[in-house]
């Protein structure tokens, strides 16, 4: 598979370097902004060096609270987030491996009907059903509140389908073999599928952490309260029409302090992601 | 320990297949009864029955003396040792062989014993700490064994527990499992397409076909007198030689005029090769018929090898066993002679075996 001609190595390094240079300097460039005083970076051009106000910016972002959106502070923002794309992650991971579980290991009455269901809601996210989940979620009382952030999207027929796929590829053999071992199916649920499937947890938690991250209609709809803000919708608040009302330091702070823990995640996972895609524990 | 009693048991599967059509078998305390039958006629489903993991349609079957047909499969007090060994690939082995005693909350010193125990017994203790994915087949078949042994079972289940496992490993095995069962003396019920393998192991053998039982018996009592022609054909390799009697037969045959007149038209006379020899100077005896063959091949299997050969209009193919090796050209004619006390005569319509003296 991997070519090995004396050309093709330069090449590729070449490519590869031309790539990441395509996709790192906005977010340098970004980064040398957060840097800079305001009156700097409204006055073009902005210097490619990062400037002298990194603990001033970030200082102020993380603790001082921002005008624009209430006086909250980036700390504040970043809690909201977490909170959110970590309860929409293993939300989604414990429903959809719990309803997989059902679906491949036990015959029940209607179950291809179910799986069906489960299958049609693909075609229903929540941009789809937004007026009526939005509604439910104002008679329930979740709107500002973490609550309302994270239920409406931890439904996931994806990973329900993904988590399905892998444990039909486990052997009958060895769920005859729990069964004989007098393992329930409980028991069979927590010692031996959970621990085969930890590779494709992992792979399957940054994705969607990462999606929880990044959502944006749903939290805009669902929170009113700044202190309820996730981060993305706080960045939107932040800029206005006029430049002159836009704090532009501190909206180039939020835009790297919100890039930073979806790339931690990515990084500190990365191992197993890749090995959740590429391989199983068989 | 318990004996194991199938009574009238049927299989019918979802689809309709019935793959089971009403067994009856009594596998006595501490004996090694091995199934054997082609792919396909039922045998893992009888086994799975057994075991529980598969329904009884209809019929019953006890283990010690208790009916089973309710049961789940770990109150059945059985242990199964399946052909990919279904051992759990992120456990430890020690973990593996423990599993199972865990569950059914066994004292964890008694635990400990018994997983020492069966490690030393089956010589995997330096394997306890690896997993079996660094384990090569024959260790993971051990490790498998293992795993049945610590629970101390009333019955050994095993389904096609070698076919993984390459020519000479499986034969290591197949001895182990024999001393193993011998010296545990615990009931054991296998399943197995290789009938060289089910003669054996097998204490009582049972063939099977299209999920019925064609004899059951001693390994030799089945090889020395097959009850059907299917029997007669699968024990035994190369096959029993079959020749079924047409009117002009016995007119092609050489020799005892006797043995030539019992032949009657509408049976099968069945020769095993080895109840054969080629026929030289010394001519045909007293007792003897003697067929005309030409030979089609010479296969040398070591200390003996078989020469093929067809014989006459109807072209009925013939395994003569000869000691050494003697080389035939490809058309050959030869003349090859078996006892009349060697024969073995069926019915070529039901197939049964046809016990009227010569
Ligand atoms: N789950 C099943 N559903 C329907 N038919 C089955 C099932 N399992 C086995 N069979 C059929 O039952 C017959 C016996 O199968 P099996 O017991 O596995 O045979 P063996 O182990 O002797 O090769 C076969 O014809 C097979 O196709
Ligand atoms: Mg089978």
């Amino acid at each position: 598979m991997i070519e090995r001609s004396p050309l093709g190595r330069p090449l590729a390094h070449l490519l590869l370097i031309v790539g990441i240079l395509i996709v790192a300097f906005p977010i340098y460039y970004t980064f040398t902004a957060s840097t800079q005083t305001i009156q700097t970076i409204l006055r073009p051009p902005l210097p490619l060096t990062p400037g002298s106000e990194f603990a001033n910016n970030y200082g102020e972002a993380l603790f001082g609270g921002i005008g624009r959106i209430g006086g909250v502070g980036v700390g504040t923002l970043l809690f909201n987030t977490t909170v959110m794309a970590l309860g929409v992650a293993c939300g989604k991971i414990a429903i959809s491996i719990l309803s997989a579980f059902a679906i491949v290991f036990f015959r029940f009455p209607l179950r291809m009907v179910f799986f069906w269901l489960i299958f049609i809601t693909l075609m229903l996210p929540v941009e789809v059903r937004i007026l009526p989940t939005y509604k439910v979620m104002v008679d329930l009382g979740l709107i500002d509140t973490y609550a309302g952030l994270i239920l409406p999207l931890i439904a996931s027929a994806t990973a329900t389908l993904l988590f399905r796929q892998f444990f039909m590829t486990i052997p009958g053999e060895l769920v005859e073999a729990a069964r004989i071992d007098a393992a329930g199916p409980m028991r069979f649920f927590r010692d031996i599928l959970l621990p085969l499937s930890k590779t494709n947890i992992a792979a399957l938690f940054v994705i969607l952490f990462i999606y929880g991250w990044t959502q944006y209609l749903w939290p805009l709809l669902v929170t009113n309260n700044n202190q309820m803000n996730t981060i993305v919708i706080a960045l939107k608040k932040m800029v206005s029409f006029a430049d002159a009302d836009t704090p532009w330091h501190l909206v180039m702070v939020t835009a790297i302090l919100a890039i930073v823990p979806p790339v931690l995640v990515v990084v500190l996972m990365q191992r197993w992601f890749v090995r959740g895609l590429v391989e199983t524990e068989k | 320990m318990a004996g194991i009693e199938l009574k009238d048991v049927r299989k019918v599967y979802a689809g309709g297949v019935e793959a089971v059509k009403g067994v009856s078998l009594d596998v006595q305390d501490g004996h090694f009864v091995v199934l054997v039958g082609p792919s396909g006629c039922g045998k893992s489903t009888l086994l799975r029955m057994v075991a529980g993991l598969e329904s009884i349609t209809s019929g019953t079957i006890a283990i010690g003396g208790r009916t089973v047909n309710e049961l789940e499969p770990a109150e059945r007090d059985i242990a199964m040792v399946f052909q990919n060994y279904a051992l759990y690939p992120h456990m430890t082995v020690r973990r593996n062989l423990e599993y199972g005693l865990r569950n059914r909350r066994i004292p964890s010193d008694e635990i400990t014993r018994r997983v020492n125990e069966a490690a030393a017994i089956l010589e995997i203790a330096p394997l306890l700490d690896r997993k079996p994915g660094q384990l090569s087949g024959g260790q993971r078949q051990r490790v498998a064994m293992g795993r049945a042994i610590v629970r101390e079972p009333a019955a050994f289940l095993f389904d096609e527990p070698l076919s993984n496992l390459d020519a000479k490993l499986r034969v290591q095995m197949r001895a182990e499992i024999r001393s193993l069962q011998r010296r545990l003396g615990t009931t054991s019920l296998y399943v197995t397409h290789d009938q060289l393998e089910a003669m054996t192991l097998a204490d009582q053998l049972v063939v099977l076909s299209a999920g019925h039982i064609e004899q059951a018996g001693s390994p030799m009592e089945i090889y020395e007198r097959p009850a059907t022609l299917f029997v007669a054909t699968f024990i035994g390799s190369p096959a029993m030689n079959l020749l079924p009697i047409e009117p002009e037969t016995a007119s092609q045959l050489a020799g005892s005029s006797a043995v030539r007149d019992s032949l009657s038209v509408g049976t099968t006379i069945g020769i095993r090769p080895e109840h054969m020899r080629l026929v030289g100077d010394e001519g045909i005896q007293d007792d003897e018929i003697a067929a005309d063959l030409v030979v089609t091949g010479v296969e040398l299997v070591g200390a003996e090898s078989y020469v093929y050969g067809v014989f006459g209009a109807q072209k009925a193919e013939i395994a003569v066993r000869v000691p050494g090796y003697r080389h035939f050209d490809g058309g050959t004619p030869i003349r090859a002679a078996a006892g009349a006390t060697s024969l073995h005569r069926f019915d070529s319509k039901t197939g049964l075996r046809l016990d009227s003296p010569v």
